[in-house]
């Protein structure tokens, strides 16, 4: 087990292209940390190096301790499980699992001791005499975690691991992972661009955007006070939705002017905070789920409520979401599945102004 | 829609004339097969045909020279019993194995480094490996033969094994860095995360997942070496140190005079361990051919 340091860490490649560029993360012992981030974002790179599959152009990498920068990924005391599986197709699941132990000598009994018992861990203890052609996805990849578990490293790495698997055996295997952390505690660094499996696996998540981290935290705080525009439509699916408005009032009262002659009062919790915008263009950012049927807020405060055509209705069984253009700008709402709403039908939305968000347009921060 | 329009007339002659295509394909197959079988198995074939003949049936010119009236197996127990010929085959033998070894070990660290080691010029130096394979023998033997006969080993079957290397070496560094390259590269990053250095991961990992590889280049290496004419002419003079290729040929003409049946019986018999080979290991020759060709 170990804390997981980086430090301005920088990876430019050949011609300049900076893929990571100088992020600094701190990774607590037992922790689970996600990277997430759309794809190019350096999320993989940061991984990799820390793995010491790529050099770092510079910064410091210090894994329980000791800094790893020019030390070969043998010799770093961590685990990879890789997109592909990258499984050792020529050997058995047990050989597959034992092959690192194997190279760093281990004793015979404890090896099989190891594998018998993170076999026991993943349910693959019927697999073991096959070899990996004859696995199905899942197998493999627990295959694959289980030549991380056998190693019982400092550090687990993730890349992707469930991008290969169709979507049920996704949701089956992202418990399968978070099953195993709560079960040996090894740090973990996991990557992602699946902004749900951070949300679902991450004590902590790290989003990443052009090689750097936009913001750290645990996924509630994410996904409730992001930072930048990136975070806030980043996390969160369907993601936020973004209107161009204008503050407009004084200290005492603050009215957001929307498109289309829509009103919408800021409540009085939040006038100081945005009193200094007053006058200003902004972007007013509200998640689906809080863009409702009137009948969900009919007992809240602050919620204000303006009339909208959806142009397409999606019924998902436990919701159904509506979409509507407001001066080109897609906006999605969140309907109890029981309201019939028909395509063109002017229906009454309620804004949860509670749980609305203000962006700068000139900086994209979160005011 | 689009399905109702279309009347029915138009898709029965659409099928119809798709039939005919077929037809006309397959009988152009066929018949090019046919060719080519024709072109391809005639010399076997009259090779086998005169070396069952004795030799008076054969200098007969009156009979069909396509058919044996009297087969007899003379022509193979001569040759088999001439100490001569099987010295050949013991030089052929030796040879090769010599050979395929020295090339595959060369080529296969070759190619390892060349597809996984990155480093600078190692693009630059693969290409110019297969260059290498271009340049015909026919013109290397002058050359050659100074750097042998100043290394002492013009007439020696070991100057042999030093030469033929460098037909085979290429074209098998050449194969076997096609089938590495279509390894997934997160398989060496996981063997070097699992604590391998390099050797081990050649050895345990790419050696064992690229053995279609390794089969189709020790095939070549030994097809090239078994048949090699030009040198082992060039550079071998006695008897005692011919392979079978120039041996037969050398030693079964005697002025004018051609011992065609026993020419025939030593080029079959020259020619068996090749097909042999390539009856068993087919199928592993062409996967390695193309791993090679489409993702070298």
């Amino acid at each position: 087990m170990a804390q997981v340091h980086l430090r301005k860490i920088v990876k430019e490649y050949e011609g300049g292209v900076q893929a990571v560029k100088g992020i600094d993360l701190d990774i607590a012992d037992h922790e689970f940390v996600v990277l997430v981030g759309p794809s190019g974002c350096g999320k993989s790179t940061t991984l990799r190096m820390i793995a010491g599959l790529e050099e770092i152009s510079s910064g410091e990498i210090d894994i329980g301790g000791s800094i790893v920068n020019d030390v070969p990924p043998r010799d770093r005391d961590i685990a990879m499980v890789f997109q592909n599986y990258a499984l050792y197709p020529h050997m058995t699941v047990y050989d597959n699992m034992a092959f690192g132990l194997m190279l760093r000598k281990f004793d015979k009994t404890e090896i099989k001791r190891r594998v018998e018992n993170a076999a026991k861990i993943l349910d693959i203890g019927m697999l073991l005499d096959r070899k990996p052609k004859a696995l199905s996805g899942g197998q493999r990849q627990r295959v694959a975690m289980g030549r991380a578990i056998v190693r019982d490293p400092a550090v687990f790495l993730f890349d992707e691991p469930l991008s290969n698997l169709d979507a049920k055996l996704r949701v089956q295997m992202r418990t399968e992972i978070k099953k195993v952390h709560q079960t040996v505690k090894t740090t973990t660094i996991y990557v992602t661009h699946d902004q749900i499996e951070a949300m679902t696996l991450a004590d902590r998540v790290v989003v990443m955007n052009h090689g750097n981290i936009e913001q750290v935290g645990p996924p509630q705080e994410l996904y409730h006070h992001p930072r930048t525009r990136f975070v806030a439509g980043f996390i969160g699916s369907p993601s936020m939705n973004f209107m161009p408005a204008k503050l407009e009032g004084n200290g005492a009262a603050l009215t957001l002017h929307l498109p289309d002659g829509i009103r919408l009062p800021i409540p009085a919790a939040r006038t100081a905070r945005y009193a200094p915008h007053a006058g200003k263009d902004v972007l007013f950012g509200i998640r689906p789920e809080h863009l409702t049927e009137t009948r969900q807020t009919e007992h809240r405060a602050n919620v204000a409520v303006f009339e909208a055509a959806p142009e397409v209705v999606e019924p998902m069984g436990m919701e159904t979401l509506l979409h509507f253009w407001m001066q080109g700008h897609e906006i999605c709402a969140r309907f109890d599945p029981a309201v019939e709403v028909s395509p063109g039908q002017r229906v009454p939305m309620a804004v949860d102004m509670d749980q609305m968000h203000l962006i700068d347009p000139q900086t994209d921060l979160v005011l | 829609m689009s399905a109702t329009a279309i009347p029915a007339s138009y898709t029965g002659r659409k099928l119809g004339s798709l039939r005919s295509e077929r037809r006309w394909a397959l009988w152009v197959a066929y018949a090019s097969l046919i060719i080519a079988c024709i072109i391809f198995l005639a010399p076997p074939f009259y090779m086998l045909v005169t070396s069952l003949k004795s030799s008076a049936e054969i200098s007969n010119l009156s009979g069909n020279p396509w058919l044996v009236k009297a087969p007899t197996l003379e022509n193979y127990i001569e040759l088999i019993n001439n100490p001569l010929f099987r010295g050949f085959f013991w030089n052929s033998i030796i040879i090769t194995v010599c050979v395929v070894i020295i090339s595959m070990v060369v080529s296969v660290l070759a190619a390892f480094a060349l597809a996984r080691m990155k480093f600078w010029g190692s693009q630059m130096l693969a290409t110019g490996v297969f260059l290498t394979y271009l340049v015909p023998d026919t013109l290397l033997f002058i050359p050659l033969y100074q750097i042998v006969g100043g290394l002492g080993l013009l007439n020696s079957i070991w100057g042999l094994v030093l030469i033929y290397p460098t037909l085979t070496v290429p074209f098998c560094t050449w194969i076997m860095i096609g089938y590495f390259a279509s390894i997934p590269k997160e398989l060496d990053e996981a063997a070097l995360i699992d604590g391998a250095n390099w050797m081990q991961m050649l050895t345990k990992i790419f050696i064992p997942v690229a053995l279609p590889g390794i089969i189709a280049a020790t095939i070549f290496a030994f097809t090239v070496s078994w048949a090699a004419f030009v040198y082992p002419t060039a550079f071998v003079t006695t008897p005692d140190q011919m392979p079978l290729t120039i041996g037969v040929v050398s030693q079964l003409i005697r002025g004018d005079t051609f011992a065609w049946g026993q020419i025939m019986a030593g080029a079959l018999m020259a020619a068996l361990p090749p097909v042999v080979v390539y009856a068993f290991l087919m199928d592993y020759y062409i996967a390695g051919l193309t791993a090679g060709a489409t993702k070298g």
